[in-house]
């Protein structure tokens, strides 16, 4: 690599994280405004942080959203992961290529049409909407992204472990939770952890299929910014950030750990002949 | 392989459940809406909740209703000049906003695959960790910067290219919904052009360069086209969606942008017309099935 | 490493005796993968205590025949019978045969210990005999002091005793060994090959390998089946086979060989006159066990080592002379290969031990040499 293309690199790179991040940090800074106007700076406040748990509103949202998360992730992972094994392991199947498509054509499908062809099938099978019908959506939606996920982790996965745990005279369901599971956790939890996010995140499938007490926290946020920039918006907003990326930074550095632990494992062994 | 692990796997009801569970919660959730969706784009609208005159409701009703069916909401649609601008505006939107991300992306991604190794994974981390955090807060954190009285304007008044009392103009126009579109597309175009080009050997480059090919052209020749599955491939990723996009067109271009998201959104939730909304969703589901297709067929071979 | 070995050096060999009951036995046994034919009606008998190789290339159906005996493959057609007990319908957990992978497949999350105890904890066995059980393996492959690292923490020696030790824990009535040391470097192959027949005559289990590597296969085993394209080519102990290959197939697989065409002219009491225009020589060789008639055309195969190189003309009338000139020469270190070129054109190698330091080579390029060899010292085989 010469200098020239190098330097090409750190711009690019400098500018484009530049772009991705500036506006977020932007928004976290405007959140401990002490003004209302949002783009003027009236001093450091947690004031709005403060109002935010006193609002009923808000904090109900808030826990519909987590709620709905956690029960919507722990059901797609289970899926998701049931699926990527049937993609992984069963080469021919009748419907195989109706089920790979049906596995990945929600990976792009547009949001609105997913969100409205559900609405419209709760609405013909006579199923309240609510709580419940959101958390179908949102399973149905992040199911593709675990299986996903989970499959890329299959790929790598040395499939004499199975044969081995097999002739061992662990018999084949067993061999699953003792042998493939553990071996393919990390896959399946970051399936899990992108289901969730995915979840917390979604305003328009939920949108369609929410009901009456099933406000979640994404739509009331619309609900507020259609009525206009507050910076009570922002404290939310940074508020899901700091959550979420310190969940997922923790995450990758644990597993990045765990990596450089084996890594080291591994060259003492070669070094000790 | 599969079939050596199908016979090692014994118990068939085992198998079978692997196979049937996932397989029909994707048909009844995924799938059978889709036929729902078609069946009510054929109905008259009314004014009951649901507010719509459901036109087969057995399979023997079906047969002799077949000349019930109306197509009334597809010609309202052909009719009404709003539903086909909005189509092709998605369209052309999505189309500029594909090209704009490939330009941005691409010099993103290239940076990140010759980054020294240590650091690649930390990079990768830092293009995921804003598509982790909320698609909507990401788009409102625009609205901020890109308002009239916004932080912009602020900039550049204080950097004194702009006269105390005027202001820049991009909110609520097409400029910002390209803008907010790249903005959030990012990672979806960096990470497949990113994967494409961290495989790429370096060697090549250098066996290029020993036989006398100056590197802008050696990238011309080598790079690019070793890197294009990552460049379809993300295309599509971003394409696909985004010509049915709503957060986006509806935050920030204001009533100047037309979107097929955004009248399907109007449709069903301010004039609640369902069939008609139908009807637009089966036509933009027409329109996105090849990309669709192509794209699947695309991934499957990676 | 493991210490001398038993008292016996046994004289074995249960095939050569009628009365012997097979211990495993493939009857018939057909294998389809789709249009390819991975095992072709394939019969073979392997007897209690043999150390028993498959050798051949890659897709010759050795791996697929040892999966199959293992029950992850089903065979299309035939069937497998061990002691006289039929397994078809018996998954691999619910046979007492066990494997050794060529990957090893150590469970990365367990530990040695672990690993040597997963099979004994799928029996059901308690605790304490669990626990004996694994001392026992990790002192049988001397990994004793390794009994709490994951298999990341080892070298790949050690890995491969510890698959070694776990798929002998539950004392199986076979060990299976799919290319066990295809990993190794070539001098602990060696040392592990030793190691191995040790341990199968302490155990007194019988072993069934796969190989593709000839010199492991001859090595260890008591009889060799050599493969080729899912049937049998040949079985025999590794002498037989190099001996007296039964075909051009096994005489070129296994180890080097010479081949000379020609036509039998004659045959009296097993001793057969082939006439070989290509070299304009005549060679009288020994037919073996198979029919020679006049007239057939036949090969006549001999093994570089047998073949003597010499400057002098040997007496006029000794049977079995070729003359040539040194076209290469091979210097191994041990041996070298002299490669003759015959007056038409075609090669022969012949191998010399370097029994002493060569300063000044006694034959070197391009000198005029015979080739002679004795009787009964090559094979004829019918094409």
């Amino acid at each position: 690599m010469n200098k020239t293309t190098s330097w090409f690199n750190v711009t690019s790179l400098v500018f484009g994280f530049a772009f991705l991040y500036v506006p977020i940090l932007i928004l976290v800074v405007y959140s401990f405004n002490a003004s209302k106007l949002v783009t003027v700076w009236g001093g450091f406040s947690a004031r709005w942080y403060v109002e935010l748990v006193h609002d009923q509103a808000i904090i109900d949202a808030a826990w519909v959203t987590i709620r709905v998360g956690i029960l919507s992730a722990s059901f797609a992972t289970v899926l998701g992961t049931m699926a990527a094994l049937v993609l992984d392991r069963y080469s021919k199947f009748h419907g195989r290529a109706l089920f790979s498509g049906m596995v990945y054509a929600p990976l792009v499908m547009p949001e609105v049409i997913t969100g409205l062809s559900l609405l419209l099938l709760f609405v013909a099978a006579g199923f309240d909407r609510g709580f419940w019908s959101v958390v179908i959506a949102h399973t149905t939606l992040t199911m593709c992204f675990v299986a996903v996920v989970v499959q890329s982790r299959l790929i790598t996965f040395d499939r004499s472990l199975e044969e081995a745990a097999l002739d061992l005279g662990c018999p084949p369901v067993k061999t699953f939770f003792l042998i493939t599971l553990p071996l393919i956790l990390p896959g399946v939890v970051a399936g899990w952890m992108l289901a969730f996010t995915l979840s917390l995140d979604d305003l328009v499938i939920a949108s369609f299929n929410t009901g009456p007490g099933a406000t979640t926290l994404p739509i009331k946020i619309y609900s507020m910014v259609r009525l206009g920039v507050t910076p009570e918006i922002n404290a939310i907003s940074t508020i899901l950030i700091s959550v979420i990326a310190v969940g997922v930074i923790v995450a990758s550095v644990l597993s990045h750990r765990s990596e450089v632990e084996r890594e080291k494992a591994e060259r003492a062994v070669f070094l000790a002949g | 392989m599969a079939e050596r692990w199908t016979q090692a796997m014994r118990p068939f009801l085992a198998k079978w459940a692997l196979v049937a569970i996932p397989y029909l919660w994707s048909f009844l959730f995924f799938l059978a809406p889709f036929l729902i969706i078609f069946k009510i784009s054929l109905s008259q609208t009314a004014i009951a909740m649901p507010p719509y005159t459901p036109v087969i409701n057995t399979l023997g009703e079906f047969w002799s209703k077949l000349s019930d069916f109306s197509f009334d909401n597809y010609i309202f649609l052909t009719e009404d000049p709003l539903y086909y601008s909005a189509y092709l505006s998605s369209l052309r939107i999505a189309l500029v906003s594909t090209v704009l991300l490939l330009i941005v992306g691409y010099p993103i991604a290239y940076g990140m695959a010759r980054a020294p190794k240590s650091v690649r994974n930390a990079l990768v981390m830092a293009v995921i960790l804003p598509f982790w955090t909320s698609f909507l807060i990401r788009v409102y954190a625009w609205i901020g910067i890109l308002k009239p009285e916004g932080l912009i304007t602020i900039a550049l008044q204080g950097l004194g290219i702009l006269g105390p009392g005027e202001q820049i103009h991009v909110y609520n126009t097409e400029t910002a919904v390209f803008i907010g579109i790249v903005y959030s597309y990012l990672p979806f175009m960096v990470l497949p052009l990113y994967a494409a080009l961290e495989k790429l050997d370096a060697t090549l480059l250098e066996a290029a360069a020993d036989l006398g090919c100056p590197p802008t052209k050696s990238f011309w020749v080598i790079t690019f086209p070793l890197s294009l599955p990552g460049v379809i491939a993300g295309c599509f990723l971003c394409f696909i969606p985004i010509v049915g996009e709503f957060v986006i067109p509806d935050l920030l271009g204001g009533s100047e942008t037309l979107m097929i998201g955004k009248t399907l959104w109007a449709e069903f939730f301010n004039n609640r017309d369902w069939p008609v909304s139908s009807a637009v969703a089966v036509v933009l589901l027409i329109i996105l099935v090849v990309p669709i297709v192509i794209f699947q067929n695309q991934q499957k071979k990676v | 490493m493991i210490e001398a070995v038993g008292p016996i050096k046994r004289k074995f060999a249960p095939w050569d005796d009628p009365t012997a009951k097979p211990f495993i036995r493939f009857e018939n046994v057909t294998k389809r993968f789709g249009d390819f034919t991975a095992v072709d009606n394939l019969t073979l008998d392997i007897y209690e205590r043999e150390f028993f190789a498959l050798l051949g290339p890659s897709g010759c159906g050795k791996t697929t025949l040892m999966r199959m005996l293992a029950g992850f493959e089903p065979p299309t057609e035939g069937r497998i019978l061990l002691d006289g007990k039929d397994l078809s319908g018996i998954p691999p957990y619910k046979r007492p045969v066990n494997m050794m992978f060529q990957s090893y497949a150590l469970f990365p999350h367990m530990t040695v210990e672990g690993n040597i105890a997963f099979g004994l904890k799928q029996e059901g066995m308690d605790t304490a005999q669990i626990n004996t059980r694994v001392a026992e393996m990790l002192e049988l492959v001397k990994l004793g002091k390794f009994a709490k690292r994951k298999p990341h923490q080892l070298s790949g020696g050690q890995r491969q005793r510890v698959a070694l030790a776990r798929s002998l824990a539950k004392r199986p009535k076979v060990l299976l060994l799919d290319e066990p040391l295809g990993a190794l470097d070539k001098k602990l192959r060696e040392e592990t090959q030793f190691e191995l027949m040790d341990i199968q005559v302490e155990l007194g289990t019988t072993f069934l390998i796969v190989t593709h590597d000839q010199e492991e296969a001859m090595t260890v085993s008591d009889r060799i089946a050599v493969m080729n394209h899912g049937v049998i080519a040949q079985i025999g102990t590794a002498s037989e086979i190099y001996e007296q290959p039964a075909s051009r197939y096994v005489a070129d697989f296994v180890g080097d060989i010479n081949l000379i065409d020609g036509t039998v002219s004659a045959v009296e009491d097993g001793v057969a006159t082939l006439r070989c225009a290509g070299v304009d020589a005549t060679i009288v060789a020994e037919t073996g066990t198979g029919e020679v008639a006049v007239g057939a055309e036949a090969g006549f195969a001999i093994r570089p080592e047998k073949v003597q190189i010499t400057l002098e003309a040997p007496p006029a009338g000794t049977p079995n002379v070729l003359s040539g000139e040194v076209w290469d020469i091979g210097y191994l270190g041990d041996i070298s290969v002299y490669r003759v070129r015959l007056a038409g054109g075609s090669i022969v190698k012949a191998t010399v031990a370097n029994l002493t330091r060569i300063v000044e080579r006694p034959i070197t390029w391009e000198d005029k040499v015979f080739l002679t060899w004795p009787a009964d010292a090559g094979v004829i085989l019918l094409k």
